[in-house]
């Protein structure tokens, strides 16, 4: 997994780590529109399992996805204590429905295990590599891969 | 701001211009005999040329160059704008018009169209010209090739300013001029300089000039931007007048100009003081004036500084000559161009403040009972401020029916002569007032629906002047404001709707059976039934069977609805109905399963409550509702969008009876109806995806998202056409982040 690394290799990095489940989670702070509590979405018909709807966001239609649901682990049950990131993917807003923001990390490269090889695909998808903070291990996700910009690239 | 930047605004004047030309022209074609009409007209062409000259258009410029001359017999009154010369005239509108859209998009006019209309606005150039006319004289030696009668159309040269010694040579040929040159207060605001022009002036020949300052006020007096000087030049040159004139090409609106031969003794004779003057000194301003002529730089310098100042103040402030005179003429009113999507961006904001706005009302009034407080006060003048801010902001984008018109005026004249018809386009409210998105879409089906008139609506000639009719048929476009929507008319006097052959045509086509019985008006609406064509004969005009189906359709697809009216022998009448904007659209905001939904009321026929005497089951799980004696099918809203899995009771709902597309009605049931309202249009592509049966969301008052439904999908779904419900989950997965 030698791209990774070449990925990775301009200096520091700056990412939000958040927490579903217990596992936590982060993405590159660039990504990141804004954080914001939970408000109840527009349930949508005909909507994969792991969208739970739209909201208003100042004036724009943004989806809602549970982020738990979509890496295959459990539906969350939100409650005003969840939050919302607004992250942009490609050219489009998608809001991530997490448990918790944990913390603000900046790592370097050094930083950055690879993920090791394991069967599920899912999490080969989305896992671009993982962390050691403090003895807690964080996953780093990439954004673009859990959405895909367009249907040729996620088939 | 690069070349193509600038060339683009060129190509947007263009536009303009030639929207102007065109309606002058059609003015003069209804018998106004304005000069200041006349002038518009010349005006258009004669700026058209200028800007393609300058970026090098030759095409362009050189039929322009032809027109514009024509157009100048007609200006000096040598040419009588009667119906055949402005027939020419609007052909040759249309194919600069053809030339401009070239000249950006690439591609190439006929050019046995050009030519043929070259040589004839060449022959009413020259035709109608007494002979002894300055303008056409063809002078052999010193003619300039901007004279009139270049007989071959390659033969002129875009450029005025070139006519340097390669025609002189004999002094034989030379005479003396004296012009008089007063710049008026538009000369420098419109970015022309004074000492430009003359130094210009000054390569026609040997000259001398004087610079009259007697109205040049004291300093306290001065108006930065008036204009207070004028120069006499008494100009040796074996040039014409056309030449001289020439120099002043592009100042001539804003100057006045005299130019007069005099006999070649005259000059020293005249009672002015000659000053040999070097113009080079005004290029560079420190310059040492000649201590012979001291007084005369002097006051040249004096000029130029305050020309300098002029143009600046000018380019300061352009609003400042507005009320000049010659600029009322020049322009309908004081415009900036705007990118849309600022503008857009601006209506989302607005949209979003007034939802705010009502949101904050609304947490004040249940945290405030006694609603006497300040806070309270402050909000209703916020609502009435965040409504008229919303207003205003919607009124930016509203733009006048009349460019869309305007080009239906070019269709008539076409088609019409395509088919050896004389036809009229009479229009009526072209400035009413509907988004921009609106009118871009309404072009098309109106084309669609001129052609059909022109070829089917109105007789050939022949057959009107036997039914007692003018040869010249008339077709009448209108457009008005009617309770928040437009309604634009398209009135022909022609034959009127052949309701037996629109019935047989029918009858053979399927679409009713032989033994129906329609009332007129049902039949006349069935030319709107896809595959309907009554043209016996299919014409490359009006196409082959792809008729107003498509135009209702396109009209339905902006909201709108369209119906026809006609009388057999006085002609058809179309009527149109169009939401004044496509951001908002009048919903029924209705309940079902516990989501909140708006169902567009363009599609809603009627709303009832259903009795259980009137519902019936059909088959398996099909149900039919009895309304005054036929049987509609009932659809369940919530089931159809998978919001519930069993089917709600239809008696504890309400059925609302919808009209869509493909025709044949529904009854769509829903919870309950919550009220209508006018909802703003928010996309759900932008983000997510297209969702079957949803057409788009909105934001309610109390900031959710409520879903649009897609009345026709939904429809096409009951009616057992997939909304790829099975496939559905899996799309939309593969798709969220799918590019909108």
């Amino acid at each position: 997994m030698s791209y990774i690394v070449k990925n990775l290799a301009q200096g520091d990095r700056e990412l939000i780590a958040f927490r579903v489940g217990d596992q936590e989670f982060c993405v590159n702070v660039m990504a990141v529109r804004e954080i914001r509590g939970w408000t109840k979405a527009t349930s949508m018909p005909h909507a994969p399992s792991y969208v739970i709807g739209v909201i208003n966001l100042r004036g724009a239609v943004l989806p809602i996805v549970d982020f738990s649901a979509r890496l295959g682990m459990r539906k969350t049950e939100p409650t005003p204590r969840h939050v919302i990131i607004v992250s942009q993917v490609g050219s489009r807003i998608v809001g991530l429905l997490v448990e918790a923001v944990s913390d603000i990390l900046t790592v370097t490269e050094d930083n950055i295990q690879a993920v090791p090889e394991v069967a599920s695909s899912l999490v080969k998808q989305y896992a671009r590599g993982i962390l050691a903070i403090d003895k807690r291990m964080i996953c780093m996700i990439e954004l673009d891969s859990l959405f895909p910009e367009n249907e040729s690239e996620a088939a | 701001m690069d070349m193509n930047e600038i060339k683009e605004i060129f190509f947007q004047e263009c536009e303009e211009q030639l929207a102007e030309l065109e309606s002058g022209l059609l003015k003069l074609n209804d018998g106004d005999r304005d000069p200041e009409t006349v002038n518009a007209v010349f005006r258009a062409v004669h700026s058209i040329k200028g800007g393609a000259g300058a970026f090098g258009l030759d095409d362009l410029v050189s039929f322009a160059h032809v027109f514009e001359t024509t157009l100048d017999c007609v200006r000096s009154n040598k040419l009588e704008p009667n119906q055949d010369v402005l027939k020419v005239m609007l052909k040759s509108a249309d194919v600069l018009a053809d030339l401009v859209t070239c000249s950006r998009d690439g591609g190439s006019v006929e050019d046995s169209r050009t030519r043929g209309l070259v040589k004839e606005l060449e022959a009413l150039a020259k035709g109608e010209m007494p002979s002894g006319g300055a303008a056409e004289a063809p002078k052999p030696a010193a003619a300039a090739p901007a004279a009139v009668a270049p007989t071959d159309d390659s033969g002129f040269q875009p450029i005025p300013f070139s006519f340097d010694d390669d025609f002189g040579g004999d002094d034989d040929g030379k005479s003396v001029f004296e012009v008089t040159f007063k710049p008026r207060r538009d000369l420098f605001s419109k970015g022309n300089e004074a000492a430009l022009l003359l130094r210009d002036l000054s390569r026609l020949g040997d000259m001398a000039i004087n610079c009259d300052t007697d109205a040049l006020p004291a300093l306290e007096a001065m108006d930065p931007e008036e204009t207070y000087f004028s120069w006499t030049i008494s100009l040796t040159t074996d040039k014409t007048e056309q030449d001289i004139r020439a120099v002043f090409e592009f100042a001539e609106w804003d100057c006045d100009l005299e130019v007069n031969e005099v006999a070649a003794q005259a000059a020293e004779e005249l009672p002015m003081v000659p000053v040999p003057f070097d113009l080079s000194a005004l290029d560079d301003e420190p310059a040492v004036a000649p201590a012979a002529a001291a007084e005369a730089p002097a006051d040249a310098k004096l000029a130029a500084a305050a020309a300098r100042v002029e143009k600046k103040e000018a380019a300061a402030a352009p609003a400042a000559a507005a009320n000049n005179a010659a600029a009322a003429a020049n322009a309908a009113g004081q415009t900036i161009r705007v990118d849309l999507d600022r503008v857009d961006r601006l209506i989302n904001l607005v949209g979003e403040l007034v939802i705010n706005q009502a949101m904050l009302s609304q947490s004040v009034v249940e945290n405030d009972a006694s609603g006497t407080s300040a806070v309270n006060m402050g909000l209703e003048e916020l609502q009435q401020l965040t409504r008229e801010i919303q207003d205003s902001v919607m009124a930016i984008r509203a733009q006048p029916v009349k460019p869309v018109f305007q080009r239906m005026s070019r269709i008539v004249r076409e088609v019409a002569d395509m088919v050896g018809k004389s036809i009229r386009l009479v229009t009526e409210g072209e400035n009413t007032e509907v988004d921009k998105t609106v009118i871009d879409k309404i072009a098309e089906p109106l084309t669609h629906m001129i052609r059909n008139a022109v070829d089917h609506g109105i007789e050939s000639p022949e057959k009107r002047e036997a039914a007692g009719k003018d040869p010249e048929g008339t077709i009448k476009l209108s457009a008005k404001h009617r309770s928040g929507r437009i309604l634009i008319e398209l009135i022909d006097d022609g034959g009127g709707i052949n309701r037996e052959r629109v019935r047989q045509k029918a009858i053979d086509n399927d679409l009713i059976s032989p033994d129906a019985n329609l009332s007129d008006e049902e039949i006349d609406n069935l030319i709107f039934a896809p595959g309907f064509s009554t043209a016996d004969k299919i014409s490359d005009i009006s196409g082959r069977g792809v008729g107003m189906d498509v135009v209702k359709r396109s009209i339905q697809a902006l909201g709108g609805r369209i119906s026809i009216s006609s009388r057999p022998g006085l002609g058809s009448t179309f009527t149109m109905s169009l939401p004044l904007t496509l951001a908002v659209l009048d919903g029924m905001v209705v309940t079902v399963a516990g989501q909140t939904l708006v169902v567009p009321l363009t599609a809603i026929v009627e709303t009832l409550q259903p009795e259980a005497s009137a519902i019936h089951s059909f088959g398996a799980n099909q149900r039919l509702i009895s309304i005054r004696n036929s049987f509609c099918p009932l659809v369940d809203v919530g089931r159809i969008l998978n919001f519930r899995s069993t089917q709600a009771n239809p008696v504890e709902g309400v059925a609302l009876l919808v009209e869509s597309e493909g025709g044949g009605q529904r009854a769509l049931m829903v919870d309950a109806i919550q009220g209508q309202r006018q909802v703003v249009i928010k996309s759900l592509e932008a983000n997510y995806t297209h969702v079957p049966g949803i057409a788009a969301a909105t934001i309610l008052g109390d900031g959710r998202v409520a879903l649009i439904l897609d009345v026709d999908a939904v429809v096409g779904a009951s009616r057992g056409q997939s909304m790829k419900q099975d496939g559905g989950a899996l799309k939309a997965d593969v798709s969220l982040a799918a590019a909108g």
